[in-house]
Order: structure tokens, then C-alpha cells, then sequence
């Protein structure tokens, strides 16, 4: 069903990047030259044949830094995701189908929460909660879940609105036929797009909420930690802490070219063999 | 203007009120969700059970939740924002010059970035799918997946450090000379710029674009008028509203910005101020900043709806 | 003889627009495979001389709009003019550079769009928007301009001429914003005027005054007009020649009167007497099948009454046709039958039985007896389903049959609507209009039902290809003797299928009874305007229906 060769450059690019960045995460205790915690030399060096990125502000070497780091970032930020998308998606969802009390209940209750910026409801919790993972994962998923719960209810609205079920309807089909054969199958292209997109603001606020110190605590560090522990070497010209954060940089556009070439692919509801 | 408007912008600031009130309540609430021992960690390990009793009374803490949300809030409405735990200076007198920073840094980056996403957006339309358009969006998708700090810290590399143009840290001062205060702040305002810059420009493009392929614009081609003129004339009114709507929603994301910028060129803001304390656990300073934060935010929201509102013609001129 | 005819046109110094062998073509992007070329108009070539009125007719996809806006040397939505010259007064509009083109539009070749209600500018009054080309142009000053415009305002009897210039787009009704548009396009006194589907988008009743109103403002000026549509009833009414396209291809080219009395080609007859189908009238039985009796329906808790003490008789085997404008109910009846929208008073009996009011308290069974077929075939049918799903469903749903036995069934139900069974892996996407339509009949036909309703199904399709889904539905139902419940506004077809008719206006039956009945005068005045608003393919019959018109349509 998908022919490699006619996947357009860029979204080629994207899923390839995106690819490396998978499995140095997964495998990151097998491809990393040096310990995630080893001090292997000087403060600060510059890059050599011993150490590719060079070493970081306690001498540790970066590059193995950067591996586990990946790990840790992409671990949060899927799991993250995961619990956002299932919430929200779920959530929005029923409240389509469902509609009356339930719809207006969740809607309202959305809106508010999206009234507060998502970082500043973050440090506000944070600032009493301990930053352990789960609570990291957790503030992240429920905070996010509102916009995948807004996004997946206006798309089955959108559906459901549709003759096709209607027709289903009188025939007197069931709920759950209505829901997972109706109405999903439409609704799959234009939210696995939103879950590349959910991936990458997760990736993002995670490495804000580390940068800021209250996301992942030392000795691990994900990202946006890594630039915090080696930002004060930027004043003197060493450019450690860019390499992080030019990481992340790059994961969000290789995500970010996947989601839309599965955008792209079916963009009306004239679904086919999409 | 026509009483439905009227009727209808009352109704969305009255709403934006509300929100306002339950998004007080809910930030009381997420600082309550554990209810650790504020004077414990005020007075420390070696405090004795009496000195801890008589903080507790002293801080109001023994009432109930819903008394100390009203005391705060009472306090708030009179301009009482409380006391820092950490420090015991009085909140309100250090937001005021830490507010005046921010919204100035806030508002230099603004100048800059509308007027500059618009034109961008309108070049994109005007040369439609070709290299132009596809350089510009391509840039502002790219800049969409950039953390702040990336941008922040390669402008510090190169303009600071490298080129030794512009300060890496913004240090500024009451009563600092205007020039030397845009100086200062020349950096950490292109980053933030730079920031918002790419998501408005792909909104006001969107906007613009859904214009031009309207029906009335296409009559004002067949009526054999320049394509100057039809922007003018046509195209330019309808889409006041969707710009300021885009505009406003983006200022809204640029006062989210600000906190990471601040941080990272350690300016003596608002962002800098709540994170720092949010890192102290100084619970009333995170609730007042987090409710101004949070206010200033519906408020560019609230004043995008009434825009699109007024802009309406179908409202500003009933059958 | 169209050799001659253009021998003829080349000679006189009358000819005012002179098109020669046009070829447009377009990009198409077809998902997941490179952009291709494809041609839409092949080497057409048309003759207007001044003063005259020339029909484009044909069904979607002939060109007619994209020829109709190449003589302003426009090409929407990336369509480019590739060949052959467009002679307009004598010069070639397609050489003289975009400067050229602005010169002559909204000067000598003005423009009517089909949707007025999109073409006009929310933002700004219609006297400005009326005046802008004359005044850009420089043909009067603006005292004149306006002056004739509100000349022009009288003469299509617009309500309030003085006035009706201050208000904005949205506070006018659609049958008077397409009159102010034909104003516009009259205002800076065109030598051509191209009318694209002026009166498709509106009501029947309304259509007609804003007919009658744009021929009389063509014949008081002067100006030549292009007029596409795809209606060749309404075109007979006010062209002086008619032209057949299908395909971008030129089919025939002839005079009104010749066109329609003695068309050559085939095609063209088949486009005019696609109204002509052969059907017995069936007596109404003793024991109807369906009653509606009494059914008050409303919205809104009750504020908004759509339907208001509605009965109705279906008797097995037979077609009750329910005709009525957009806002008379006739859908509405539809979802009180199906329990979509329960009946606040009134009853359904189906088959002896009392029907459930609410659709979740049918039993399967009175469920399967009634079927629904939609007006839009494409969002009928869920596009990530095969035709086989989309027509086994009901099959496996309502009988239980699975494997090969349901796939047989497939097969059968495929036959008899014509298409064969490679088409069972298809997607709806891939289908034309007319077959997505015809899986939907099929679909419906699994259920083995009593009653089938038509909610408006051939409305969104071309003449031609309604006309076959109408004669497959009158075959399929002398076969499977089920009865129809058919909606429409389209009073021709009605009384090509009907048995019996309801007319409905504004939530109430006004006329009911066997269509021999029904269309017997004396009429109400309601049927009677309705009646007297559908065009037939017959000269002169625009004039009689205006003079003998009685009760006021909505348009004004």
C-alpha cells in the first residue's frame, strides 16, 4: 500500500531522521560510547576523535549525554503523549457522540483549563508537587489532553454529522458499531497527524519545564537539562548547551515533515485506499 | 455601533469575568493539591511545635480552604497580592517594576513581529506556491519546532560572545536612559520576535489566502480591477477582523514566551520573578503571578472575540 | 451547416464575439501521483453577433462556464487558455496582456456569477459595488452611475429602487441579490454580459420573476448576453441560439426553435426530452401502507413548528411524490417518519401497526422495512467502505447472512442496478455521481423493505444521468413491488413518476390526492404558482406564465 519511492523527499527525510533518533533512544545503553554519568576528562573540551560533541560542564562526555538523553526525552514525551492522546481523544470522543450534559459539562471544563497558558498552569503545579516522572508525565498528559480533546470532538462532530451515519442509524446500529466502524476509520488520518504534533509540544514543554529546573532533576538530564547545566559556558564561547537544544530542534522537524506528508495523504473525506 | 454588538461584547467580556473568577479558583486549587506544611518549610527542621502553631494561626492556615480562597481573593481585588514566604517583601511592589519590564519587552518584541508577519503573510499569498512562499513557510514551520532557548542562546552566541554587539544579559534599571534600555533588551526582544514571528505569520497567511479565494474577489477581477485595488479595496476589509483575531491569539502565546526569554537573558520580569519562585516554593508569589499571567492572557483573548465581533458587517448592520 | 453559419458570421459587421478553435486546459493533482495535463475545451469555436442572446447548455464537466469566462480571457482556479483566438469588436483579447484584459472587463464583457450571495462584498453597500466598474472605467460620473442604476433597479422590479442601494449584501433576499448583480453587470452598458447559472441556485418560484427580469432588461438594452445553464427548458426561454457541449466538445449549434423542436444529434435529444418517461398512473389502493395522520413536528422544544397537522396515505407498490420549495417540510416529513424528529401530535402507522415515535423504540424489524436514500451519494456512503461492505451490511445486519451467501446476494443486488460485479472492491470515491446513487439504491434494496424514501436523489445530479436513476427506480419498482416516498422540488419529475402528490408550503399539505387529481385545475394558489414556475421546453412559454400568474412568490 505505500510505495517507498513515491514518498516525497522531505517526508523521506523526516521519517529517516525520525527513525535514528528512535533507536538511539532504545538502544542507548549499547551505542553509547561512555557512561551517562562517567567523567571522562576536562570541563568543557571541544570536539575531538575521542569525544564527538566534546564533554559538558562536569566533564562528562557529550555525546553519551546526548544518547541517554534521548532516551529520557522520548520516553517523558511519549508517555506523555499516550496519556494525553487517550484522554483526550476518548474524552472528545463521547462528548460528540453523546452529546448533552456530558458534552457541555466536558466542554466547559475544557475551555477553562485552556484559559490558563499551559506553562504557567505547569509551574503553578509544580511549584507544589514533587518533580518526580510520574508527576512530570502526568501534569503533562492532562494539561495537553485539552487540545487533543478539543481537536478529536470537532472532528467527530464533523463526521457524525454525515449522511452515511445517519444511515447507519436507522438501520438501527449500535453505538459501539456507530463509533469504531463510522465514524474512526474517517477520523484516523487527521489525528495521527495531531498525534506527531502533540509528540513534539510534548518534547518542547518538557524541555522548557527542565531548562526552567523543574522538569527531569540531576544527575539525569534530558534536553532541555542539558542546556541548563551547560548554559553558563555560552558567555565564554562554548557552544555545549546549542547541541541539545539544536537536537530538539531538529526531532521537531523530522516529526513535523512525517505528520504532514499523513496529512497530505488524505486531506478530504474522499477516504479510498488512504 | 448597533445593539446586537453591543449586547454580544457585553456578553463576551461578562464571560471573560467569569473565566477569570474560576480561573482564580483553580489556580487556588493547584496550589492546595498537596497540602504540605507551609510553615514547616518556612521555619525549617529545628522550629518547636509552639512557633509552628502561632505560623500557622499567623498565616490563616487552620481555616478551610474555601475562607482562604476568599481572603486571597479579597486581597487581591484590593490590590493585596500578599506577602513572598520566601523574602517577606510585599508581592504588589515587586510585581509593579518586574510588570512594567515585562510588558515593555513584551510590546517591543510586538511592534516588531505584527507589522512583520502581516507583510510576510501577504508576500506568501501574493506569490502563492512559488519560492517565495515556499522559503517562508518552510522557515516558519521549521521555527515552530525550535525550543525559545535555541533561539535565545544562538543569538547570545553569536551577537554576544562572537561579534560583541549586543549584551547577553539584560541587566536593566530604574531611571536607565531609553537608548541604553533598548540596548539592553535588543536581544532577548529578537528572540522572543523570532519566536511568535513564525506562528503568526502562517496564521495571518491562512487568513489572507482564505480571503483571496473568495467569490467577491474574483467579481472584482472580472470587473477589470488592478490587483493593487482589490487588496485595497476588497480584500483589506474583510480581513481586518481574522488578522486582529490572529494577532491577538498570538500575543497571547507571546506572553508564554516571555518566561523561558527572561530566564535565559536573566531579565528582571515577570517570568524570571515566578520561576524563580516557583523553584522556592513560595506558594502566595506563584499565585499572584500566576492570576496576573493568566488575566493578561484571557484579556488579549477576550479583545480578539470582540474584534472578529465588530468586524462582523452581518452584526454591525442587523436586517 | 455550422460551416456556413460561421462563413455567414465572419461576413457580417454584426459579430460581436468571435471565438475560434479554444483549447483550455488545466493541472490536475491527483493524491500520490505527479500533476498531469489535462484538456477541458477542444477547439471550440462560437459566432455572437450584437443584440443576441447564445444558450450554452450541457451538463458538468462540458466547459460551458470556462468557455462563457474565456471571452473575458479569465480562467478560474488555474484553468489557461492554450490555443485559439478570442476575437472580441474585432481584436484578439488573448494578445492584448493583462493591461488589455482589465481594459475590457466590467467595460465591454461584464459578468453574472451563479451565487450572488458569494460574489458580493459583505463588506460594503450595494451601490458602490454596483457603480465600481462604470465609475473605474470611466464611463459616467457618479451622479449618472447612479442614476442608472437605479434605472436599471426599476426595470428588474427590484422592491424600493430609490433605497435599495443602501443596504449591505446579507439584508437582501437571494432572488433580489441576483437581480442587483445583473444591475451591476448592466451598469457600465457591456456590449456582452456572460450569465453563469443565474437562476440554479434559486427556488422555482423565484426563479421565474428573476428570468422574466433579466430577459426584459436584455431586450430594453440591447446587450448580448451568453446564458449557461445546464437547464434547457430555462434556456429556450431566453436564447435566440442554443449550443450543446459535452465534454468541451461542440455537439450541435443551432437556433432556439430548431434546437428544441428538431434536435440532430443525439445527444441533444436526449437532453430534451429527458423529461419524458413513461409511466401508468396507479389507482390508490383501499389499505394504504404507510398513514400519516395528524403529525404536528416542531424544534426547539416545541417554539418552531415545521410541520403542522400533516396526513398522508402510501399504498404498496406506489410512489407518493411530496413537492414543496426549500422550508415547506418535505424533509422534515421524512425524519418524523424515520423517528428522527418524533411527532409532538399525530400518528405513523406502518403495516397495521402504530410505528415508535422515537427511533431507539423501533424494533429491527420495523427498522429494516423502511429505508432512506440521501440526496449528496458521496457523504451517503462512508468512504472507507467498499461497495461490497456498504451493500452487505444490511444483509448481514438485518438476515444474518455472512460468506459466500451474502457475497452472492452482493452480486445480485449489483446486477440489478445495472453495474457489474467488479465493482464490488471499489471505494466511493472512485464511482460517478450516478453510480454512487445507484450503490445507495442498492443499499437500500438489501433490506428488502416495504417503503423506500427518496429524499430529493436525483436533485444533485445531471438531467441525463437523473433521468436513468429515475427509470432504474420505476423498473425496481415494478420487480420488488416497493412503494416510494419521493421528495423533491422538481415538479417535472414528479409528474413523470408520481402516482399520487402531496404539495406542501411551510410545514402544511396544501393539495393532496392521485395525480390525475392533483394536476387538474382549479388550483390553490400556492399549486398554482408552483405549477405555472417550472419552464417547459416550449417558446413563449416564459411570457404566458408571467402574465398569468397569480399569488406573489417569495422572491419578492
Amino acid at each position: 500500500m505505500i510505495n517507498i519511492t513515491r514518498i516525497p523527499l522531505a517526508a523521506l527525510i523526516g521519517i529517516v531522521m525520525t527513525s535514528l533518533f528512535l533507536l538511539a533512544a532504545i538502544f542507548a545503553p549499547w551505542i553509547a560510547p561512555y557512561g551517562n554519568a562517567q567523567i571522562v576528562g576536562d570541563v568543557w573540551q571541544p570536539m575531538s576523535s575521542q569525544f564527538w560533541f566534546g564533554t559538558d560542564n562536569l566533564g562528562r562526555d557529550l555525546l553519551s549525554r546526548m544518547i541517554y538523553g534521548a532516551r529520557i526525552t522520548i520516553f517523558i514525551a511519549v508517555l506523555a503523549t499516550a496519556l494525553s492522546f487517550t484522554l483526550g481523544a476518548t474524552l472528545g470522543f463521547c462528548a460528540a457522540v453523546l452529546g448533552g450534559w456530558f458534552d457541555t459539562l466536558m466542554s466547559r471544563l475544557v475551555d477553562l483549563l485552556m484559559a490558563i497558558p499551559t506553562l504557567i498552569m505547569a509551574l503553578v503545579v509544580l511549584s507544589v508537587l514533587p518533580s518526580t516522572l510520574v508527576t512530570l508525565i502526568m501534569v503533562m498528559g492532562i494539561l495537553d489532553s485539552t487540545r487533543v480533546y478539543r481537536l478529536s470532538r470537532a472532528i467527530a462532530v464533523d463526521i457524525e454529522v454525515m449522511d452515511f451515519v445517519e444511515a447507519a442509524k436507522l438501520r438501527g446500529e449500535g453505538m459501539l458499531w456507530i463509533i469504531f466502524r463510522e465514524i474512526l476509520p474517517n477520523a484516523l488520518s487527521p489525528l495521527i497527524s495531531e498525534l506527531g504534533l502533540r509528540f513534539i509540544y510534548a518534547i518542547l514543554f518538557l524541555s522548557a519545564l527542565s531548562f526552567l529546573g523543574l522538569g527531569v532533576q540531576p544527575p539525569d538530564a534530558d534536553w532541555g537539562g542539558m542546556v541548563k547545566e551547560n548554559k553558563d559556558g555560552i558567555v565564554f564561547g562554548i557552544a555545549a548547551a546549542l547541541i541539545p537544544a539544536a537536537a530538539i530542534a531538529i526531532l521537531g522537524i523530522s516529526v513535523n515533515l512525517v505528520a504532514d506528508w499523513i496529512l497530505n495523504r488524505t486531506t478530504s473525506l474522499k477516504g479510498g485506499r488512504g | 455601533m448597533s445593539s446586537p454588538i453591543l449586547k454580544l461584547v457585553a456578553q463576551r467580556v461578562a464571560l471573560g469575568i467569569v473565566l477569570l473568577l474560576a480561573v482564580s479558583v483553580l489556580i487556588f486549587a493547584g496550589t492546595q493539591i498537596l497540602p504540605g506544611d507551609v510553615a514547616q518549610s518556612i521555619l525549617g527542621q529545628a522550629a518547636t511545635p509552639e512557633s509552628l502553631a502561632n505560623l500557622r494561626a499567623e498565616l490563616g492556615l487552620n481555616d478551610p480552604a474555601y475562607i482562604r480562597y476568599f481572603h486571597w481573593l479579597g486581597g487581591v481585588l484590593t490590590g493585596n497580592l500578599g506577602t513572598a514566604l520566601s523574602s517577606g517583601q510585599d508581592i504588589a511592589s515587586s510585581i509593579r517594576p518586574r510588570l512594567e519590564n515585562t510588558l515593555f519587552l513584551a510590546a517591543c518584541a510586538a511592534i516588531v513581529a505584527v507589522p512583520l508577519a502581516i507583510i510576510l503573510g501577504l508576500l506568501a499569498v501574493r506569490y502563492r506556491n512559488g519560492w517565495v512562499d515556499k522559503l517562508i513557510s518552510g522557515l516558519a514551520l521549521a521555527s515552530t519546532s525550535f525550543p525559545e532557548f535555541f533561539i535565545g542562546y544562538l543569538l547570545v552566541y553569536f551577537f554576544a560572545v562572537h561579534w560583541q554587539i549586543f549584551p547577553g544579559i539584560s541587566t536593566v534599571y530604574d531611571g536607565m536612559p531609553f537608548l541604553a534600555r533598548l540596548e539592553a533588551i535588543a536581544l532577548p526582544a529578537t528572540a522572543l520576535t523570532l519566536v511568535c514571528l513564525a506562528q503568526m505569520m502562517r496564521m495571518t497567511r491562512a487568513a489572507i489566502l482564505n480571503i483571496m479565494q473568495s467569490a467577491f474577489v474574483e467579481t472584482a477581477e472580472l470587473k477589470g480591477l488592478s490587483a493593487f485595488s482589490i487588496i485595497r479595496k476588497h480584500a483589506l476589509p474583510n480581513a481586518v477582523a481574522p488578522i486582529i483575531n490572529v494577532v491577538m491569539l498570538n500575543l497571547a502565546y507571546l506572553v508564554v514566551g516571555v518566561v523561558v526569554i527572561e530566564v535565559i537573558f536573566v531579565y528582571p520580569g515577570m517570568g524570571q520573578y515566578l520561576v524563580d519562585h516557583v523553584a522556592k516554593r513560595d506558594v502566595p508569589v506563584v499565585q499572584a503571578v500566576g492570576l496576573i499571567f493568566a488575566a493578561v492572557y484571557i484579556t488579549l483573548n477576550i479583545i480578539a472575540d470582540v474584534a472578529s465581533i465588530i468586524a462582523n458587517p452581518r452584526l454591525r448592520h442587523p436586517k | 451547416m455550422m460551416a456556413d453559419q460561421k462563413a455567414e458570421a465572419g461576413k457580417k459587421p454584426g459579430v460581436l464575439l468571435d471565438i475560434r478553435n479554444l483549447r483550455i486546459e488545466a493541472t490536475v493533482y491527483p493524491p500520490g501521483e505527479p500533476p498531469k495535463n489535462i484538456v477541458i475545451v477542444h477547439d471550440v469555436s462560437l459566432t455572437l453577433e450584437k443584440g443576441k442572446v447564445l444558450g450554452l447548455i450541457g451538463e458538468s464537466g462540458a466547459g460551458k462556464s470556462t468557455i462563457g469566462l474565456s471571452s473575458m480571457g479569465y480562467g478560474r482556479g488555474g484553468v489557461r487558455i492554450t490555443g485559439g483566438e478570442v476575437l472580441l469588436n474585432g481584436r484578439d483579447i488573448l494578445k492584448g496582456g493583462k493591461d488589455g484584459l482589465r481594459k475590457l472587463r466590467g467595460r465591454e464583457v461584464c459578468y453574472v456569477a451563479q451565487s450572488a450571495a458569494a460574489a458580493f462584498n459583505p463588506a460594503h453597500r450595494l451601490m458602490d459595488q454596483v457603480v465600481e466598474a462604470t465609475l473605474l472605467h470611466g464611463r459616467a460620473s457618479h451622479e449618472e452611475a447612479e442614476k442608472r442604476a437605479v434605472n436599471l433597479f426599476k426595470a428588474l422590479s427590484l422592491p424600493d429602487p430609490e433605497h435599495i442601494g443602501e443596504r449591505f449584501p446579507h439584508q437582501v433576499s437571494g432572488g433580489q441579490l441576483q437581480r442587483v448583480m445583473t444591475a451591476m453587470a448592466l451598469c457600465s452598458e457591456p456590449d456582452l454580459i456572460v450569465f453563469d447559472e443565474p437562476t440554479t441556485a434559486l427556488d422555482v418560484t423565484t426563479q421565474i420573476d428573476v428570468l422574466a427580469a433579466i430577459k426584459h432588461a436584455i431586450r430594453e438594452t440591447g446587450v448580448a448576453a451568453l446564458y449557461i445553464t445546464h437547464d434547457l427548458a430555462v434556456v429556450a426561454q431566453v436564447s435566440d441560439e442554443i449550443m450543446v457541449l459535452r465534454h468541451g466538445r461542440l455537439v450541435e449549434w443551432g437556433g432556439t426553435r430548431q434546437i428544441i423542436k428538431e434536435p440532430r444529434q443525439e445527444y441533444t435529444n436526449a437532453l430534451v426530452s429527458v423529461h419524458e418517461i413513461e409511466h401508468q398512473e396507479k389507482k390508490p389502493g383501499t389499505a394504504p401502507f404507510l398513514s400519516v395522520k395528524n403529525v404536528t413536528a416542531a424544534y426547539g422544544g416545541g417554539h418552531v413548528k415545521v410541520l403542522k397537522n400533516v396526513s398522508v396515505d402510501i399504498f404498496p407498490g406506489q410512489t407518493l411524490a411530496v413537492v414543496g420549495e426549500s422550508g415547506s417540510g418535505k424533509s422534515t416529513l421524512a425524519r418524523a417518519i424515520t423517528g428522527l424528529l418524533p411527532p409532538e401530535q399525530g400518528t405513523v402507522t406502518f403495516d397495521g401497526r402504530p410505528l415508535a415515535n422515537r427511533l431507539a423504540d423501533r424494533p429491527k424489524e420495523d427498522l429494516r422495512q423502511l429505508q432512506m436514500i440521501y440526496q449528496m451519494a458521496d457523504v451517503a456512503m462512508n468512504p472507507r467502505q467498499t461497495v461490497g461492505t456498504i451493500i452487505g451490511r444490511p444483509l448481514e445486519f438485518y438476515f444474518g447472512m455472512r460468506g459466500r451467501e451474502r457475497d452472492a446476494r452482493v452480486a445480485e443486488l449489483l446486477d440489478k442496478i445495472e453495474m457489474g460485479k467488479g465493482f464490488i472492491d471499489r471505494y466511493p470515491a472512485e464511482l460517478s455521481g450516478g453510480q454512487k446513487q445507484r450503490v445507495c439504491i442498492a443499499r437500500s434494496l438489501a433490506a428488502k423493505p416495504k417503503l423506500i424514501i427518496c429524499d430529493e436523489v436525483t436533485s444533485a445530479l445531471d438531467p441525463l444521468v437523473a433521468s436513468g436513476i429515475l427509470k432504474l427506480l420505476l423498473d425496481l419498482q415494478a420487480e420488488e413491488n416497493v412503494a416510494y416516498l419521493f421528495i423533491t422540488h422538481d415538479l417535472a419529475t414528479v409528474k413523470s413518476i408520481a402516482d399520487s402528490i402531496a404539495v406542501m408550503y411551510r410545514g402544511e399539505v396544501v393539495r393532496y390526492g392521485p395525480k390525475s387529481q392533483v394536476l387538474k385545475p382549479p388550483f390553490d394558489a400556492y399549486t398554482d404558482l408552483l405549477l405555472s414556475s417550472v419552464p417547459e421546453m416550449e417558446i413563449g412559454w416564459l411570457e404566458k406564465a408571467i402574465k398569468g400568474r397569480r399569488m406573489e412568490s417569495a422572491g419578492n
